[in-house]
């Protein structure tokens, strides 16, 4: 075990768990990422402008990182450009096929106690945990 | 316009959450996922701490008619269990180990102008998209309907 950081790893918890409140009591959405970038993908009906404002949100998050947190972006593991095709599309298949990915199902969907979340996140880190295995062992 | 203003804002400490965390480094989520290895917790605190916030919140909005800001809630209510969830959810788990990325780290971390993570996207939304031309594919019937629906709709 290296690198363990379970004071930094819970306040960013927190900060992700607050912006996922505020999402939900101020404006009433989920704060599911794979869902919203999904949705500004393929816009369906009046409901793309709260999406691509997140996702704006987001990405000036990410510049701050850049400079006022750089470590953020020590990846560490890269894996090859193939790989991470693979990886990529198996993400956003994956996530549309369940509804959600670690934020909508893992944060939001645990959260609220829902019996379909808890039984994606319990699948996808016991799959996540096998693929490792796997390329580890 | 004040929705748009929270959602903006909303996403900024999103993402400053998942790069202090350590959740836009791959290093630290393949080895949070490396249980029979060189296991590194941290991760499950992320989890605990986002979870516990997001609970709290989820018991004031049950006490709330509407949002504050909105005319309604839009929360999942499905609560059947089919085969697209659990599938989907074991892709989804394979190409998280296999990168080390997630969706929400890996748009934040685009700001990085890294290469690889705009390659992940670029293949993340190609996934989306495949989703989507093949979603009539992946409809299964489910036992549990909300609405009542004529017979002659199958």
């Amino acid at each position: 075990m290296h690198d363990f950081t379970p004071i930094a790893s819970t306040i960013g918890g927190i900060l992700i768990g607050l912006s996922a409140s505020a999402m939900l009591l101020l404006s009433g959405k989920v704060a599911g990422i794979s869902g919203i970038f999904a949705g500004v993908l393929r816009p369906m009906k009046d409901d793309t402008l709260w999406k691509v404002c997140f996702l704006a949100g987001l990405f000036m998050g990410g510049l701050l990182l850049r400079v006022f947190d750089p470590h953020a972006y020590d990846f560490g593991i890269i894996r090859s450009p193939g790989v991470l095709v693979l990886a990529g599309l198996l993400v956003g298949f994956g996530t549309r096929l369940a509804n959600g990915c670690t934020s909508g199902h893992g944060v939001c969907g645990v959260g609220r106690l829902s019996a379909r979340s808890i039984v994606a996140t319990v699948t996808f880190v016991t799959s996540g945990a096998l693929t490792v295995y796997l390329l580890n062992h | 316009m004040k929705t748009s203003l929270v959602s903006f804002c909303s996403g900024i400490v999103f993402a400053l959450g998942l790069g202090i965390s350590g959740m836009t480094r791959p290093v630290k989520v393949i080895d949070f996922l490396d249980f029979f290895g060189n296991w590194d917790p941290s991760l499950a605190f992320v989890m605990v701490g986002a979870i516990v916030v997001y609970f709290v919140a989820n018991r004031q909005r049950l006490t709330m008619g509407s949002p504050l800001l909105a005319a309604k809630f839009a929360i999942p209510t499905r609560s059947d269990l089919d085969a697209n969830l659990i599938i989907g959810a074991t892709i989804f788990g394979a190409g998280w180990g296999l990168g080390g990325f997630c969706p929400g780290p890996a748009l934040t971390s685009l700001a990085s102008g890294a290469l690889p993570v705009m390659i992940f996207v670029a293949a993340m939304a190609a996934g989306i998209y495949l989703h989507g031309w093949t979603s009539e594919y992946f409809v299964t019937p489910h036992p549990v309907t909300i609405a009542p629906q004529p017979a002659a709709d199958s």
